[in-house]
Parts: structure tokens; C-alpha cells; sequence
């Protein structure tokens, strides 16, 4: 997608401001064509397009091509005819480095993978150094996404100073701040001290917070390598056992509902955990759930020669659980798709498999392996797609359509006038190799190199401006 | 493929019984006036030893030296090792100094696959964390045949710390290959949660199956499980799974008993057991020498790419050749 | 086993084949080499002989027996495998190793008669002369072979040959043997490509 030789309108390249853009030919939740008027950074028109649109453009197709068309050069023309129109994706699990490991990544290297990804909003867990547990660190990271520009950066604060797991951090402090956090997780850590979840659970009902609970029983898991189970017992890998995790969801559904408070149920990795999130969202209790993209598409088996890139927190389950997690998605038991886009230099894979980090890339090839796991099985529509990886996220980071304010900023919200236009559009068609050398993050660990997945985010609109067209960086 | 010998599941049974052969060769030519022999002569062979095994190191070193191959022998203690270099840059190094083959030990399972991928030379195991110690499997079935005369068909039974044990791991995927029928004993916190997917038989009761088995090899008990709450106390697991003399008076008469050492004489095995007719524990000692030739032997010899198409070669089958010992599965990632 | 072509791998096509010798030449031959054995040796009364292996053990055992059967002179056979001590190794996959085996009488003092099929390069007798130093000291090494074929790599000559046979380097000489092969014969073929 190039623009069409400088008849007005700033070239992309540059970061275009909010200007007026007519999206013209696609399928917004992969439904019916539409004309998508975009103006001051909102949806103002959405009409559905003329049937011959289709046929647009060489070889019968639209190529995305941008084409000014006003003579004013007022508005620029996206010829879209074939992409399907998503509203931007919400992370709600996003390990950012920033501060403290920036050699891993940045904030700015971060968002642009976020944005390169089809995100226009993510939240930076708080596992950065210092941890994110004052006032102070949470506006640091949220002023460097503002900075960056590439997404919304909603900074998650921790749970307890430190991550230490000993006293609540000033959870307060955090919410009222600029940064106005309302998620908050010892990520990366269990709030395993069962008074102290309870506590949190509580207190952040006073500002309409969520604690995201990271499920993982530390002694039973103590040295825990991978999933315990045939392939652990044949690597000779300490087991991770399910029941580490289930333990946790199970306790911790209770302690929400003996409480009244919302948790949410960071990305969760076996059926078992599944079960019980069904159980307790059937019992009405404010439980929602995330799973990763690497959950519903790899397993432990891939374990096999030790390569540390497939070494995460939680870690690759079997096939069974990758079943249960794609069921609970379609289902609507876990709410949300979250990338855990956990990034390490290479100097932490190329290790032996105990000593090395945990954690995978993910933000930019999360749709690329929803849409693998989930449409391609016919398991979600992209309608379906948009609700969990858009919409959900987006509510339970309160910063969905209803969260209200004068200064909310809002994603999630319907491909419909009026609403902020924060919007994907995404090519299914192609299917490419992962190079992870071509990815904008600053580390490589991503597990999905050399796999074949199919589509290609093309264009990310955060609030009317492009962060993305032809599928590079505008800025 | 690289050539390797990281894990004893990678053995076929031509691969397995080639190795036993040549070992048994080895072990004649171990008797004459001069055991040495020529055969890897300018080779060189690393060991890289990131834990304390004195025994295992000698015995390859002795192997490799028997063969003439040069020997150098890199110690993680009080080297660039012990001051944090990676086991990439260590990797990087011995290529740079041309090892043919490095006999690595490392307390992290998967470190011999990891090695693999950055070395060219063959790539040898000598025990990584609680994965597998392939030469140790080949030793003790190399001592069962000699000492049994066959192993198809043999009834072995392993005692022990299954869940940690790099020895008893190897051995089942070995003697699954070999066709012997393996029998597991254990407390049932020192199985693995998968057992069930093992070619094995399990059993929490020792002394019942003794009288069935032909082979009992008792392994090594860390003292350090039993702050892990792995079992009671050492007393109670000495009698609940020690081999004692009354436990070994239950054995058939042609019965063996083996160790892969270093023992704790009084915990798991008795001190009169290990000094019986019956102990196999010093034979395997010398046995390694020559099964470790053997490796050494079938890994070093041709190059990787030959000078010359191969051309028809003398009758019978060539053993363990290159496809043959790669470790397939260490490659086989995305 | 000078050399792997003259060794019977996969048969190639039996068609441009040459007979050279039959079963009836072989024995003869055999016979022939028996009786030098025991002029050259004064009875052959410390001679050991060690067949190479693979068909170089059955011709020293029937060169044995033949000498048992009509002169009743018993003489020790054993076996003696070079493969340790190949100077090529590293050049070719691992091969099985055959097997060692010296009589009791042992070889210290003796004259040990190195038995082979065929006599090519000389790297086989080289390596196993090389092989003896290891396992003792013999009075003197004697060397016999059904075949001789020409082109030497190294200054070593045979003691004792049952048939000299010119060759090409790109020709194979293939014997078979009833121990090994299931049939008595030495054929000379035009080979695919010059072995070594
Ligand atoms: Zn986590």
C-alpha cells in the first residue's frame, strides 16, 4: 500500500494526524462490505458499499491501496476491498521491560510490535525494575507510551510492594495517578499468601479495580520446568504440575466470591482450570480469564530438544488442554485472549533449558494464531474475534465502550459512528513464515519462528491516525 | 545429521548390539601385553565436566586414551566456566580447538542437545540433570549379557529414585530396545506422574518381585530427598526398598545384582550384597571402559562428509553409522 | 581386504565378469601354497597361521586342514582383524570389528603366516603388521594370498600367492568363498568407479 504520489496529503511515513479517512470496501467483523468514514479520530459514517466495489482495483481486487480522491486532499481513500476490519486490539498482558530492561525491550520497541500487531491498547505488566508499584513508576510508563504514540499504554500496577508478596502496595496511589490504573497483578508471581489476595481482592473495589492473578501454587512448583506429565518424565524437566494452577483459580474464585470482587485469571493453561472457571462463572461470580495465543496452539511435546523458546510461565500443556482452552474460548468461559508478550534477549535462550528465562513474544503474531486456532477450526467468527481480543479485553481493563469520564479512553467499541476510531484491518488471505528478525520487538524469543500462520495486519488506526500502513510503522 | 549419543532412546537395536559387540572386542583386546590401539589417533576428545564424577570422567578418559586419541580434559571448576561463561561461548571454544567429540556431563537435562546444536563434533553424554546417562545403560546391559548371556526376554528389576535418575531412565528406553522386560520399584513419590507411559512394570513392593527377576539394580538415594519429604527417613526407606541379604536370598540362583556406584553401603544396599558372588558393581566398572570405547569407536570413526562416495563395502552390515546414532529428536523443533 | 574393491560387496551386474578362478584352481592353489609353506618353514613347525578377516580366516583354516589331512602336520590357526588399525578410518562409517583370536601357542617366537584373499595396495598387510606388534613378537612374518593383483601403495611383497593376476585399477576382483559366500570363485570385473 503506497500513497498515490504527494497529491496533498502528508505521505505515510510521516505520522499523519487525526484527518479524514474514507476505508473504503471492508468487511468490518468480517461481515458484508462497508465504507468506513473516519473524521477527528472518530467513526463518523459507516455505509455499506456498493456491490461492484468488489471488484475494484488490478486483477479484480483491492490491494489497500491509498488513493486520494477529494480533490481538496482532505480525505485519503483506503481501498480495503478485501480486509476485514476489527476494532483494535486490547492486551491486557504485556511485558514491556521498561524500565530496567531495556535491552529486552522498550516501551516504544514494545508498542510498535503492539501496534504491528493490530493493538491500539496494552497493559505494561509491573515486573519492570524498580516494579511498578507507586504512583511514580506507573506515570513513568504511561508518559513513555504516550511518547511513542503507537498504542495506549494502561500501565497494571502491582499487588504488593515489590512483587515481594508481603504487604499491599499503595494500590490507591496508583488508581488515582495519571495513569489511572485499575489492574493490578504480582505477574510473573502468585499472590499466593491466601489473607493478602483476599485483601486485594477488597480493597480495589474502591475504585473499580481487578486484580489479575498470576495461578501458580510456589511449592508446588519449585524448580518446575515444564508441564509434569509424559514429557517432563521423559526429559528428565521437573514437572509443572496442572494442579499448581487450579489450586490457585479454585481458591481464589472463592475468596472473589466470598468478597464480591472482580478477578480476573491471568492466562490460564490447562482444562482443569477451564472447568473451574466455568463452574464459577455459572454460579455468577465476577470471574474472568485470559488464555495466550502460544496456549491454543502449541504443546509440550515441542519441549522435546530442549530450545528454550518454547519455555514459559505457564508453561506449553498437552494437546488435551490446548482443546479445552480453544472449547473455553469459543464458549465464552475465559473471556480474552492476552498475549504474555514476554520478551528476553538472547543471551536467555541460548542456554541450557533449566537456566534459561521464561516467556515468549506474541504481539505480533496474536491474530495471526487466533485466527489459526480459532477461525480456521471454525471454533469463533471474526465477530467472535473482535469480542475476545477487543471488546473483553478492553472491559476488563475498564477501558471498555461503558467505561464513561470525559478523559476515558475508550477501545472495544462497535465499527459504528460515534465511536473512537480505533480500528485493525487485517488481510486473511496470505500465509508467510515467521521471521522473527523481521518483528519490531527488540527480542526474538518468539516460539512461532519458521511456522507457516496465516493473514497479515495491514493498517492499526489508534484514534484516526494510522500507527500503521501497508503493514510498517507510519512513525 | 550431527552424530551422537545423547539419549538411549535414540538406540535402534542394530545400533544397540553393534555398540555390545564391538564392546565385547574391547574387552578381549583389554587383556593383551598392549591394550592401547591406534585407531584415533589425531582425534581429539573433550571432557566437559560441569559436575564432580570423578569415576565416569576416568572411564572415558581411559577409553579415549586406549584408542590414542588426545585427551583434554576441561573442568568447569576454576575455569571461564566457574566465572559464567555460557555454554554456548564454552561450545564456541572447543569447536575452535577442533574437538572431534565432547563427553559432556551437566546438571541441567537437555544440555547435550543444547551443545549439539553449536558444536560439529560428535557429541557424547555422560549424564545431564535427571535426563539420561546413555553409557551407563549400555555398560550395565553389556555386564547383563555377559554375565546372563542374552537379554532378550530378561527380567530387570530397578530399584530407586526412578524420578531423578538419569541411569534408570536410560536403561528402560535401552532394555525396551534389547526386548528385556523392566520392573520398576519405588516409593511412589520417586515415580514420575506419566510411569504409566513408561515400557515398564511398577511395583511398590520389593521383595515380591524377587523371585522373578534375573537382574536387580539398585540405585543411588540422595540424602537431599528426604528434606523434600520424598520419604519418611533414610531407615525407613532402607527397609522398605534396601536390598538386604534376606531380600536377596529370594532372588533365583543365577540372579545378579548391579550398581551404577558410588554406593551408600547400609541404605540402599547392604554391604554383604554388594560384596557377594551375585555383585556385578566392580565388572561394571571395567565394562565401562570398553562400552565407552566402543562409543567413541563408532562415533569418531569415518567423517562427516566422506572424502569419496562410499563405495561397495566388505559384507555384512556397517554399524552405527551416522544416521543411525543422531540424536533425532534433538533437532526436531520448529 | 587390501582394498575395497576387490571385497565381494552388493554384486554388481555378473555381465562383463571374468572367471579366473574356479573351485578345483582354488583348492589347487591352496594345496600349492600348503607344501611352500612347509618347504620354506622346515616342516612348519612353529609356524601360526592368522587368517584376516573376512575370508582370509577360512583360507587359513582350510590351508590347515589341507595340511592336516595329507602331511599330518598340525598347525595353529587363529584370526587376527586389522580394523583398529586401518589408516583410512576416518574416511570411511564405522565398521563392525572382526575378531582376534590367537591360538594358544601365542606368537612370540613363531613364524606367523599372515593369510588373505587378495593382495592389492598392501594397506591391509601394513595395518596388520602393525596389528601383531600389538598382540607380540613374532620370528618372522611370512604373507600369503590367493590373489595377487598388482598396484602396491607400500613396499610389501607376498611369500606365498596363489595366482598372479594382472589388473586394472578400475577392474574388481571378487572372491567368493563356500565359508562366506556359499560358493567357491574368483571373478574379474570391470568396476562402477576406482576404489582405493
Ligand atoms: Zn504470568
Amino acid at each position: 500500500m503506497t500513497a498515490a504520489g504527494g497529491a496533498g496529503t502528508g505521505r505515510p511515513g510521516a505520522r499523519r494526524d487525526q484527518g479524514r479517512w474514507l476505508i473504503r470496501g471492508a468487511r468490518p467483523l468480517g461481515g458484508r462490505p462497508a465504507d468506513i468514514m473516519i473524521d477527528g479520530g472518530r467513526i463518523v459514517a459507516v455505509t455499506e458499499s456498493g456491490r461492484d466495489r468488489r471488484d475494484q482495483g488490478p486483477g479484480g481486487r483491492d490491494d489497500g491501496n491509498i488513493r486520494d480522491q477529494d480533490p481538496d486532499g482532505q480525505v485519503t481513500v483506503l481501498e480495503a476491498g478485501h480486509l476485514i476490519a476489527l476494532p483494535g486490539l486490547v492486551d491486557l498482558h504485556t511485558h514491556l521491560r521498561e524500565p530496567g530492561r531495556e535491552d529486552a525491550e522498550t516501551v516504544a520497541s514494545g508498542t510498535a510490535a503492539a501496534a504491528l500487531g493490530g493493538y491500539t491498547a496494552v497493559h505494561a505488566m509491573a515486573n519492570t525494575d524498580p516494579v511498578a508499584d507507586t504512583a511514580g513508576v506507573v506515570e513513568q510508563v504511561w508518559r513513555l507510551g504516550r511518547q511513542a504514540g503507537h498504542c495506549d499504554v494502561r500501565p497494571v500496577g502491582a499487588v504488593t510492594a515489590g512483587l515481594a508478596g508481603s504487604q499491599l502496595a499503595e494500590l490507591g496511589a496508583m488508581a488515582d495517578s495519571a495513569a489511572r490504573v485499575r489492574v493490578f497483578s504480582d505477574d510473573g508471581r502468585c499472590v499466593s499468601d491466601a489473607t493478602l489476595m483476599r485483601r486485594a481482592l477488597e480493597y480495589v473495589k474502591a475504585f473499580d479495580g481487578v486484580v489479575a492473578q498470576h495461578a501458580q501454587e510456589p511449592r508446588l512448583t519449585a524448580g518446575a520446568q515444564l508441564n509434569e506429565g509424559v514429557m517432563s518424565a521423559r526429559l528428565g524437566l521437573t514437572g509443572w504440575p496442572a494442579v499448581a494452577e487450579e489450586a490457585i483459580i479454585a481458591r481464589d474464585c472463592l475468596l472473589a466470591a466470598h468478597v464480591g470482587s472482580a478477578m480476573h485469571i491471568c492466562h490460564v493453561s490447562t482444562a482443569g482450570s477451564v472447568e473451574i472457571i466455568r463452574w464459577a462463572k455459572a454460579k455468577g461470580w465476577r470471574v474472568t480469564a485470559e488464555v495466550t495465543p502460544h496456549h491454543l496452539l502449541l504443546t509440550d511435546e515441542l519441549a522435546a530438544g530442549y530450545d528454550p523458546v518454547f519455555k514459559v510461565n505457564p508453561p506449553l500443556r498437552t494437546a488435551a488442554d490446548v482443546a479445552a482452552l480453544r472449547a473455553g474460548l469459543a464458549d465464552g468461559t475465559i473471556d480474552c485472549v492476552a498475549t504474555d508478550h514476554a520478551p528476553h534477549p538472547a543471551e536467555s535462550k541460548e542456554t541450557e533449558w533449566a537456566q534459561a528465562s521464561f516467556g515468549m513474544t506474541g504481539l505480533e503474531t496474536a491474530l495471526r494464531v487466533v485466527h489459526e486456532a480459532m477461525v480456521n477450526t471454525g471454533l469463533l467468527d471474526w465477530s467472535g474475534v473482535a469480542d475476545r481480543m477487543s471488546v473483553r479485553p478492553a472491559a476488563i481493563g475498564r477501558i471498555g465502550a461503558l467505561a464513561g469520564g470525559p478523559d476515558a479512553i475508550s477501545h472495544g467499541c462497535p465499527i459504528a459512528p460515534g465511536s473512537p476510531a480505533n480500528l485493525v484491518l487485517y488481510d486473511p488471505e496470505p500465509i508467510t513464515t515467521v521471521d522473527p528478525a523481521a518483528q519490531a520487538s527488540r527480542s526474538h524469543n518468539t516460539p512461532f519462528a519458521g511456522m507457516k500462520l496465516p493473514g497479515q495486519v495491514i493498517a492499526t488506526f489508534l484514534r484516526g491516525t494510522p500507527t500503521v500502513l501497508d503493514g510498517r510503522l507510519t512513525g | 545429521m550431527n552424530r551422537h549419543l545423547i539419549s538411549a532412546a535414540d538406540l535402534s537395536l542394530d545400533d544397540a548390539v553393534a555398540i555390545l559387540d564391538t564392546a565385547e572386542e574391547f574387552a578381549t583386546l583389554a587383556e593383551r601385553p598392549i591394550p592401547k590401539l591406534p585407531t584415533l589417533r589425531g582425534r581429539t576428545v573433550v571432557n566437559l565436566f560441569y559436575e564432580d564424577s570423578t569415576r565416569t570422567r576416568i572411564s572415558f578418559e581411559a577409553a579415549a586414551k586406549r584408542l590414542s586419541a588426545d585427551v583434554i580434559n576441561f573442568s568447569a571448576k576454576g575455569s571461564s566456566v566457574a566465572k559464567g561463561e555460557s555454554l554456548k561461548d564454552t561450545a564456541l571454544t572447543l569447536q575452535a580447538m577442533g574437538a572431534d567429540a565432547v563427553v559432556i556431563r551437566h546438571g541441567s537435562s537437555g544440555a547435550p542437545h543444547r551443545l549439539a546444536g553449536w558444536v560439529r563434533g560428535s557429541v557424547v553424554n555422560a549424564g545431564d540433570g535427571t535426563h539420561e546417562h546413555p553409557t551407563q545403560a549400555l555398560l550395565d546391559a553389556f555386564t547383563m549379557r555377559r554375565r546372563l548371556g542374552r537379554l532378550d526376554g530378561l527380567r530387570v528389576t530397578i530399584v530407586g529414585d526412578i524420578l531423578h535418575s538419569r541411569v534408570a531412565r536410560s536403561n528402560v528406553w535401552l532394555l525396551r530396545t534389547l526386548g528385556a522386560q523392566v520392573t520398576l520399584v519405588a516409593p511412589p513419590t520417586l515415580l514420575p506422574v506419566a510411569v504409566d507411559g513408561w515400557p515398564a512394570a511398577v511395583s511398590y513392593d520389593f521383595s515380591s518381585v524377587l523371585p522373578d527377576s534375573d537382574v536387580v539394580m539398585m540405585l543411588r538415594v540422595q540424602h537431599e530427598r528426604m528434606s523434600d519429604a520424598y520419604f519418611p527417613s533414610v531407615r525407613e526407606y532402607s527397609r522398605r526398598y534396601g536390598l538386604d541379604g534376606d531380600r536377596m536370598a529370594l532372588l533365583p540362583d543365577h540372579a545378579i545384582v548391579m550398581h551404577p556406584g558410588p554406593m551408600n553401603r547400609g541404605v540402599e544396599i547392604a554391604a554383604d550384597v554388594a560384596d557377594s558372588p551375585r555383585s556385578t558393581i566392580v565388572e561394571q566398572v571395567t565394562n565401562g571402559v570398553s562400552v565407552r570405547m566402543a562409543v567413541l569407536y563408532l562415533l569418531l570413526s569415518g567423517s562427516r562428509e566422506p572424502a569419496e562416495p562410499a563405495v561397495a563395502t566388505t559384507g555384512g552390515l556397517a554399524p552405527a553409522g551416522e544416521r543411525a546414532m543422531s540424536a533425532a529428536a534433538a533437532e526436531a523443533g520448529l | 581386504m587390501a582394498g575395497i574393491s576387490e571385497t565381494a560387496g552388493p554384486a554388481p551386474a555378473r555381465t562383463g565378469s571374468k572367471s579366473v578362478l574356479g573351485p578345483e584352481e582354488i583348492r589347487r592353489a591352496l594345496t600349492r601354497i600348503g607344501h611352500e609353506i612347509l618347504e620354506r618353514t622346515d616342516g612348519a613347525g612353529d609356524v601360526v597361521l592368522l587368517g584376516i578377516p573376512t575370508r582370509g580366516v577360512p583360507l587359513a583354516q582350510r590351508l590347515a586342514a589341507r595340511l592336516e589331512q595329507t602331511e599330518g602336520v598340525r598347525i595353529p590357526v587363529g584370526s587376527l582383524d586389522i580394523t583398529l588399525y586401518r589408516d583410512d578410518l576416518r574416511l570411511r562409517p564405522a565398521r563392525t570389528l572382526g575378531h582376534t583370536e590367537v591360538p594358544g601357542s601365542g606368537i612370540d617366537g613363531m613364524v606367523v603366516v599372515l593369510v588373505d584373499d587378495v593382495l592389492y595396495s598392501g594397506r591391509t598387510v601394513r595395518a596388520a603388521l602393525d596389528a601383531l606388534g600389538d598382540l607380540g613378537r613374532p620370528r618372522a612374518v611370512q604373507l600369503a594370498v590367493l590373489v595377487d593383483r598388482g598396484h602396491r601403495e607400500l613396499p610389501i611383497r607376498p611369500d606365498y600367492v596363489g595366482k598372479n593376476l594382472p589388473t586394472s585399477k578400475r577392474e574388481v576382483v571378487r572372491v567368493l568363498l563356500t565359508e562366506t559366500d556359499g560358493e567357491d570363485s574368483v571373478t574379474l570385473q570391470v568396476g562402477p568407479e576406482e576404489g582405493r
